[in-house]
This record gives structure tokens, C-alpha cells and sequence, in this order.
């Protein structure tokens, strides 16, 4: 396997475009009423940070690798009782509009 | 040619993830998200993180996007809502806050704090070269994160059985 | 230290043991008078005893006085160490004699006049109380403690002109006592506080010694400090502007009147004077004002005393009157001679109030056997009583011979010394010789409303009513022997300071010298001449017989009518028996725009428009108000949380930036 030969300016790249892609999960979590998308934009948040941590990780040692795993199962975990959550609801209000959920108003 | 390769999967990962959070249906933002989820694994692996990578691709586009395309197939909620946007001055609001925010995040990116641990050049890629890219992952994990590790799989058995409890109407 | 002198203690806690005992018998058994009498004799007499030998043991040796004795440290803060400490010198000890002295003979006296009050337990625990602060403030060796003694004798002073608590103008009688008190006692702190920024102690050693080298003469500070002791003074001892508690503080039993309000507590600030005479005699500005508002006060009260009715208002605005011939004494650097006024005026003044109380127990005595309702002080119902009460009256003659300063008995050369005094002061400054002629004036007037006082109780015919004349008696043994006493001090108390010319003269102002010899240094030598002084002699006797004979004269009391038949006055004894309207003065310059500001303002305005209205409702509208945002702010639209969430996360960005 070739060596992959990266510059410190490949890095600030790749921080960059993870705050990008960060913003954006957040800009999508913001603007969607829709449930399901809502989540996705989570999704897309945690994918961002995990870029970070990977090109972190060549500087700082293997141990961002690690952290991306962990931040996977966290990931698979959460999505799986998140869409529980989803269909609970669904159920209950026949709709996943978060607008349509708010018993939280005071 | 790294350089190349990783400006262009960062493009392609930056739109689809724009079209993601714009498309009315539920299902086109999936194939969108998907789309992005590849091209970040593809960004990976020029960041010679091989493993995770190909884990990437099983876990969030495999698994993870399937389940979510199952459940609005399973919801019937293929055909976007027209209230699911917001009106153009609160989308202008919403992505002037995210413009705002991505400038911050890196800002706070070129903040280099004095006496940061870095390792020699190439550290890594003799690592990899060494024990092989799994070997220079799983070497940490079940060594030093064996605790954490092993918390891990309590936590996806958790998920399931919360999962199962949440979603099946009587038990 | 002689060894009696370390026995002080007793003095002082045996009046507080007889107020804690007869304290508890008027809880559990109100009904015990024989265990009251003896307990609260008992400790006067043994105090007196105690005192009696504390002096002895003090002439012994007087040249080691003052004999300073600390018990325990009270207020030990940083650089100030307020000590618990008596002080027995020649000035305390002589305090401390007349003190326990009338003390005992009035409690004696009371065992009679409140033989059948229901209250009996009470008043005698009270009346010991107010012996153990009197003796704490005159024996305390510091401010602090002396401060003790002066706010407690108050407190015994309004408990017992209340004593009577449940007619309202007794009560009132009371608060107004205490009120006006505590105007004046504000001074007394400002004063401490200004000594002890000043000084840096509080001891009366350290700033009495210190004070010519801290002070400097006629200075801002020590004028300051001696005015602000003078206010205090004029509260506690009846002076203008704060005088008009005394007389109605004659609602108390007589002979509370006579110990607390004639002879020992109202004296406190004459006492306070003398103790602080170098502060006074380095600062003549103070001086100045404290003789001219005592010979005012004297003027002022006597032409009071000259109209009343009430035997015991009579008594009360002579009690005024006298105080101010004191406050001259003091003022115009004569401590010993405005000490020696004291001790001559705490006999006969006891005597006049305790005789007045025999003439008002007989008299209620008889209203009490009619069911009669008359005012059994009322001089308009009296008349003719000296061949009822042939010794009461023969005693009060005595006692008004002296206060009047008929020669040979002890009002005169006491009245005499303080007069003789503010005239050789007049080589100074001319003002002095005003201040003598007021001084004279008042004398002139004491003469006459005394006269007219026993002229008309025990001479002329008797109109207390036919059926209530059967019924007047002389007062029990137990009442008359304290005023045979009395009567003997005020004669022969005189003995003590003779006037220069004299033979033995002088005593007591030798036996001062001690404590005032700081003050000497900054008062002029004063030497009268052997004829100026025989002549100043003359015109007191000639005055004292002038204002005897002019009432005896002027005044029918065989034409006086009784009081429900007697017709409304005019003109200036109008003015004379309303008090020249002082009370009402008062009433509208302070009391009724307090009561409008505390109703207007401090109410309406501040309790229930500020604090009500603006604190209390507005605290609870200004929650009810940050409730209404906050439930508007919470829509339960997740984007909203979202969209507040990230702004945060936005600032906080911001500052880690």
C-alpha cells in the first residue's frame, strides 16, 4: 500500500470542509420540519465531526480513529431508537412534522 | 493528485449535502445524504484512514441510510409536505445562522494553541505500514479502550431492546 | 486600695439581687408584701451600709483615688478594650451616698404610700432596678458602662411612670419620657463616638488625662463633644428644649417623683458635667451654653410653678427649675458647687415630693371613704391641712425654707455658692452678671410659688368637702420617719460647703479638688472680696424673705375656691397654667408634622407605594412578567429551541474566538 504523503495545508482543507458540512447538518436542522430529515441532518453533523477527527488524527495520533468508532456505534445506536421514536409518534399524531409536536408550548 | 481527489470528493460531499437539506421529499434528501456519505468515506481513505473508511461506507451508507429509507417507506412519507421548508425569509435566516456558524467553526479551526502535542511527520503512515490499517486501530482499541469498547456493545444492546420497546405497538 | 473600697461591687449587686428577687415573688406570689417590704428595704439599707464603709475605707486613703476596679473585659474589638470597671472617687463616692442614701429612705417610705397597691411586688422590683443602673452610672469608670446606667435608669423611669399602665395618659406620660429621653441620649452616642475618634479610649482615666494634650482649648472637636454630652444631658435632666417630659412623668407613684424625678436620676446630667469637667472647662463656648439654657430653664419652670394647681406640677417645674441653678453651677465652672446643689436639693426636694405624697395619700384616703371622685392633688382641694397633718406640714416647712435659701438651712448656701460663683465670673465677661440676675430672678419666684404651694395646702380652711375632712389623717410612722430624715438633711446638709467667708468653708469644693484640678488650669482664679461676698449674702436673704413674704401677702387662700366650683383663668395665668403652651408649641412643630411625614410620606408613600407597591407587587408583577416572556419563548416549535440553541453555541464561539 502506498505511503499517502499529505501536506498541514491538506489538513486545514479538511477541517474546513468539516465545518462546511457541519454547518450545513445544522442549516438542514434548522430550516426541515420533517422528522425523518431532521435526523439525517444529525447524521450529517456526526459524519462532519468524524472528518475532523480523521484528519486530526494524522498529527495527533491513531487514537481519532478510535474515537470514530466509538462515535459510529453511538450513531447506529442513536438511529435506531431515534426511528423508534419517529414511528411512536407517527402512530400517536399521524404525522412526523416537528411543528405538530409541540407539547413542550408554554 | 491527493490534493485533486480530495477537493473533488469535498465538492461533490459539500452539494449533495446542500441538495440534502433542500429537497422536499424525504427520500430524494436520503439519496442525497447517501451520496455525501460515500464521498466522506472517500475523503477518508486520502486521509489515510483506510479501515475507517470502508466502515464508513457498511455502516452509515449501508446500514444506517437503509434503516432510515425504510422507515419512510414503512411511514409512507415518500411525498414531501409542502410546510417541511419554511418561507424565504426564514430559510435566509436559517442558512445566514449556518454561513455564520461554518465561519466561526473555522476560525476556531486556524486556532493553533501553543505547545500542541504533534507528532513527527509520517508518524501514521509508518504505523499503517507496520501493523497494517486495522492493526493501528484495533491495537488502541482493545488495548487502551477495551473499557469504553466493551460499554460500547451495552449501549447498541440497549438501543435494540429501547428500539423494540419504542416501535412495537404492544409487546 | 483600701480593702473596703474593693467591697463596691456589693453596692451595685445587691439592688439587683432584691430586682431579680422581688422580680420572681411578683411572678409566683404577688401576694407576699412582708417578703417584698423586707427584700426591698432589706438591700437598700445593706447597700447603703456597704457604701457607708466603701467611703470610710476611701477617706483613709484619699490620695490613691480614683480607685479604678475592672471585672471583666466587655468589648474587647481591635484597639478599642471596653472594660466592665467602677471607678470610687470623691465625686463617684458622694454619688453613691446620696444615691443609696434617698434610695433607702424613699423605699421605706414607699412600704406605706403603696401599702394597698395590687401592683406592690412590681414597684418595689422596679424600684430596685432603677437603684442598680443609678449606681452603674455613677460609678462606671468608662462611657460605655456609664451609658448602661443612664439608658437603665431611663427604662426604670418610663416602667414607672407607666407604673399605673392601665389609664392611657399614664402610659403616654411614659413614652414621652422615654421619647424625649432618647433625643438626648442620641448626643451622649455622637459624644462617644467623637471621643473615642478623638482619644482612641473611652476610660474616663485615659480621656480626662489625656485630654490637654489631645485637645486643644476653645477647639472645634472638644466643643463639639461637650455640646453633643450637653444635649444628652438636657434629655435626661429636664432641660430646655427637652423639659416637658418631667411634669408629666408626675404620673408615676410620689414617690417614684421623688427618688427617680427629683433627687437621683433627673441629676445624672449634673453629674455627667462634673465627671467630664475638663472637657467642659476647655471649652468655655459649651460652658457658656450650659449655664445660660440652665439659668433660662430655672427662669422659665419657676414662672410655670407660679400657676399651678397640681401639687405635684408645682414640684415637677421646681424640680426643672432647680436643675437649671445646677446646670448654671456647672456651667460657669463651679463642679462642686452644682454637685453640692444636688445633694442639698436631692433632701429637700425628696422631702417636698415625699410630703406632697403623704398630703395626696390622705386625701385619697378620704375621697377613697366618700367614693368621692375629686382630684386628690389639686392644691384647690386641699387648704387647712396643717391641723391634720401637723407634722407632714411642719417638715414641707423646712423643706420650703431651704429650696426657697432662707439662711441656715442647706438650700441657701448651695443656691448661694452657685450665684456667688456666676457673679465673680462676671470679671470675665459681663454676660455672666445677666445670667446672675436671671439666676436671682428665678430664686426671687422659687420663694413665692413655694409659699404659695404650703399656703395653700396646709393653711386657710380646709375645701376638700365636710364628710372627706373626718376622714384626713396624718400619714403612718413608716411615711413620716423617712421625711424626719430628710428634714434633718436639709437643714444641716448645708454644713458641707460653706461660703468662704465662713468658718470650715468649702469642704466639699477641697474635697473635689482631685477631680476637677485638671479643669483649674483652664478656669480663671476667682477671688471675691470678703464684702462683695457678704453683700451677695444680703441680697439672697433678702430675696429668699422678699418672695416669702410677697406670696404670704399677696395670696388669700382663705378666699381660694375648691375645684369643681373654681373659675376659668385669663390672661397671662392663662399662659402660666397651660405651660406657655410649650406642649402645643411642640405638638404642632414636631409631633403633628412627624405624624403627617410618618402618615404621608412614610405610609402612603413609602410602605404602600414603594414598598408594597413597587417592592413587594412589583416583585411578584415583574416575575408574573418574565413568566409571559418566557411562555411566549417557549412555543414548543423544536426549530425555535434549534435556531436559540445554535445562536448560543454561536456566541459562545465568539468568545473562545
Amino acid at each position: 500500500m502506498p505511503a499517502v504523503q499529505q501536506g498541514p495545508e491538506l489538513l486545514g482543507s479538511a477541517l474546513a470542509v468539516s465545518a462546511i458540512l457541519f454547518s450545513l447538518g445544522v442549516a438542514g436542522v434548522l430550516l426541515r420540519r420533517n422528522a425523518i430529515v431532521v435526523f439525517m441532518c444529525i447524521e450529517l453533523m456526526l459524519n462532519a465531526v468524524n472528518l475532523s477527527f480523521i484528519a486530526l488524527a494524522q498529527q495527533l495520533g491513531r487514537e481519532g480513529h478510535v474515537f470514530v468508532l466509538f462515535v459510529m456505534a453511538v450513531a447506529a445506536a442513536e438511529a435506531a431508537v431515534g426511528l423508534a421514536i419517529i414511528m411512536a409518534i407517527y402512530r400517536h399524531k399521524q404525522t412526523v412534522n416537528l411543528d405538530k409536536v409541540n407539547l413542550l408550548s408554554g | 493528485m491527493q490534493v485533486v481527489n480530495f477537493w473533488l470528493f469535498s465538492g461533490i460531499a459539500i452539494i449533495s449535502a446542500l441538495l440534502c437539506i433542500t429537497r422536499r421529499s424525504p427520500v430524494v434528501s436520503a439519496m442525497w445524504l447517501v451520496l455525501t456519505m460515500f464521498s466522506i468515506a472517500a475523503l477518508f481513505v486520502i486521509l489515510g484512514a483506510q479501515f475507517i473508511g470502508a466502515i464508513q461506507v457498511l455502516v452509515y451508507a449501508g446500514a444506517i441510510m437503509v434503516l432510515f429509507l425504510f422507515v419512510i417507506m414503512l411511514l409512507n412519507l415518500g411525498r414531501g409536505e409542502p410546510t417541511d421548508l419554511p418561507g424565504r425569509l426564514g430559510s435566509l435566516i436559517m442558512l445566514g445562522v449556518g454561513a455564520v456558524l461554518a465561519v466561526e467553526l473555522w476560525a476556531v479551526t486556524r486556532i493553533v494553541p501553543d505547545g500542541a502535542i504533534r507528532l513527527p511527520a509520517g508518524t501514521m503512515e509508518s504505523l499503517v505500514e507496520q501493523e497494517g490499517a486495522v492493526g493501528a486501530i484495533s491495537d488502541p482499541l482493545f488495548r487502551d479502550y477495551l473499557v469504553p469498547f466493551e460499554i460500547t456493545s451495552v449501549l447498541l444492546l440497549a438501543a435494540v431492546v429501547g428500539a423494540v420497546v419504542l416501535a412495537k405497538r404492544r409487546l | 486600695m483600701p480593702a473596703s473600697v474593693g467591697w463596691v461591687w456589693l453596692v451595685v449587686v445587691l439592688p439587683f439581687a432584691g430586682f431579680l428577687a422581688n422580680g420572681l415573688i411578683s411572678f409566683f406570689w404577688p401576694k407576699a408584701k412582708r417578703a417584698v417590704s423586707a427584700i426591698g428595704v432589706g438591700v437598700l439599707v445593706a447597700a447603703f451600709a456597704v457604701a457607708v464603709s466603701v467611703v470610710n475605707g476611701l477617706s483613709s486613703d484619699l490620695h490613691g483615688a480614683p480607685y479604678v476596679l475592672t471585672y471583666w473585659s466587655w468589648m474587647p474589638v481591635g484597639e478599642l478594650e471596653i472594660a466592665v470597671a467602677l471607678q470610687v472617687d470623691q465625686l463617684s463616692a458622694v454619688m453613691m451616698m446620696i444615691v443609696t442614701g434617698i434610695s433607702a429612705l424613699i423605699h421605706i417610705f414607699s412600704v406605706g404610700y403603696m401599702r394597698d397597691d395590687p401592683g406592690y411586688p412590681r414597684y418595689f422590683s422596679y424600684l430596685n432596678l432603677f437603684v442598680f443602673f443609678m449606681l452603674v452610672l455613677v460609678l462606671g469608670a468608662n462611657f460605655p458602662v456609664m451609658f448602661v446606667g443612664w439608658e437603665g435608669v431611663g427604662l426604670c423611669s418610663y416602667l414607672l411612670i407607666g407604673f399605673w399602665y392601665l389609664d392611657k395618659s399614664n402610659a403616654d406620660a411614659g413614652k414621652k419620657a422615654f421619647i424625649m429621653n432618647r433625643i438626648g441620649d442620641f448626643g451622649f452616642l455622637i459624644a462617644m463616638f467623637l471621643i473615642f475618634q478623638a482619644t482612641g479610649s473611652l476610660s474616663f482615666a485615659e480621656v480626662f488625662e489625656g485630654a490637654p494634650s489631645t485637645f486643644t482649648i476653645n477647639g472645634g472637636t472638644v466643643t463639639l463633644i461637650t455640646l453633643a454630652l450637653f444635649l444628652g444631658c438636657t434629655g435626661k435632666s429636664a432641660q430646655i428644649p427637652l423639659f416637658t417630659w418631667l411634669p408629666d412623668a408626675m404620673a408615676g407613684p410620689t414617690p417614684v417623683s421623688a427618688l427617680i424625678h427629683a433627687a437621683t436620676m433627673v441629676t445624672a446630667g449634673v453629674y455627667l458635667i462634673a465627671r467630664a469637667n475638663v472637657l467642659f472647662a476647655m471649652a468655655p463656648i459649651s460652658s457658656v451654653v450650659v449655664a445660660t439654657v440652665g439659668v433660662v430653664t430655672a427662669l422659665f419652670a419657676a414662672t410655670i410653678a407660679l400657676k399651678q394647681w397640681d401639687i405635684k406640677k408645682v414640684l415637677a417645674y421646681s424640680t426643672v427649675s432647680q436643675l437649671g441653678y445646677m446646670f448654671l453651677g456647672v456651667g460657669v465652672g463651679a463642679y462642686a458647687g452644682g454637685i453640692f446643689h444636688l445633694a442639698t436639693h436631692a433632701f429637700f426636694k425628696a422631702l417636698l415630693f415625699l410630703g406632697s405624697g403623704s398630703v395626696i395619700f390622705a386625701l385619697h384616703r378620704a375621697y377613697h371613704h366618700t367614693g368621692s371622685h375629686e382630684d386628690a392633688q389639686d392644691m384647690r382641694n386641699m387648704g387647712g391641712l396643717r391641723q391634720y397633718m401637723p407634722w407632714t406640714a411642719t417638715l414641707m416647712w423646712i423643706a420650703t425654707l431651704a429650696i426657697a435659701g432662707i439662711p441656715g438651712f442647706s438650700g441657701f448656701f448651695s443656691k448661694d455658692g452657685i450665684l456667688a460663683a456666676t457673679f465673680a465670673r462676671g470679671h470675665d465677661h459681663p454676660v455672666f452678671y445677666f445670667l446672675w440676675i436671671l439666676g436671682a430672678a428665678a430664686a426671687l419666684l422659687t420663694a413665692f410659688y413655694m409659699t404659695r404651694l404650703m399656703l395653700y395646702t396646709f393653711h386657710g380652711r380646709n375645701r376638700s368637702g365636710k364628710d372627706e375632712a373626718k376622714h384626713l389623717l396624718e400619714a403612718p410612722w413608716v411615711m413620716t420617719a423617712p421625711l424626719l430624715v430628710l428634714a434633718l438633711g436639709s437643714i444641716f446638709a448645708g454644713v458641707v460647703n460653706l461660703p468662704h467667708v465662713l468658718p470650715g468653708a468649702g469642704w466639699l469644693e477641697h474635697l473635689f479638688e482631685p477631680v476637677t484640678e485638671l479643669s483649674h488650669r483652664y478656669l480663671p482664679e476667682i477671688h471675691l472680696s470678703v464684702t462683695t461676698e457678704w453683700v451677695l449674702i444680703g441680697v439672697a436673704t433678702v430675696i429668699a424673705v422678699a418672695g416669702i413674704s410677697a406670696a404670704a401677702v399677696t395670696l388669700k387662700p382663705e378666699s381660694l375656691k375648691a375645684a369643681r366650683e373654681a373659675p376659668e383663668e385669663s390672661g397671662l395665668q392663662r399662659v402660666l397654667l397651660r405651660k406657655w403652651y410649650v406642649d402645643e408649641i411642640y405638638d404642632a412643630l414636631f409631633v403633628r408634622p412627624t405624624v403627617w411625614i410618618s402618615r404621608n410620606v412614610l405610609w402612603r408613600f413609602m410602605d404602600v407605594g414603594v414598598i408594597d407597591g413597587a417592592l413587594v407587587n412589583g416583585s411578584a408583577w415583574s416575575a408574573r412578567a418574565v413568566g409571559f416572556i418566557g411562555s411566549a419563548v417557549q412555543t414548543g416549535r423544536l426549530a425555535w429551541y434549534l435556531l436559540v440553541f445554535v445562536i448560543g453555541t454561536l456566541v459562545l464561539l465568539r468568545a473562545v474566538m
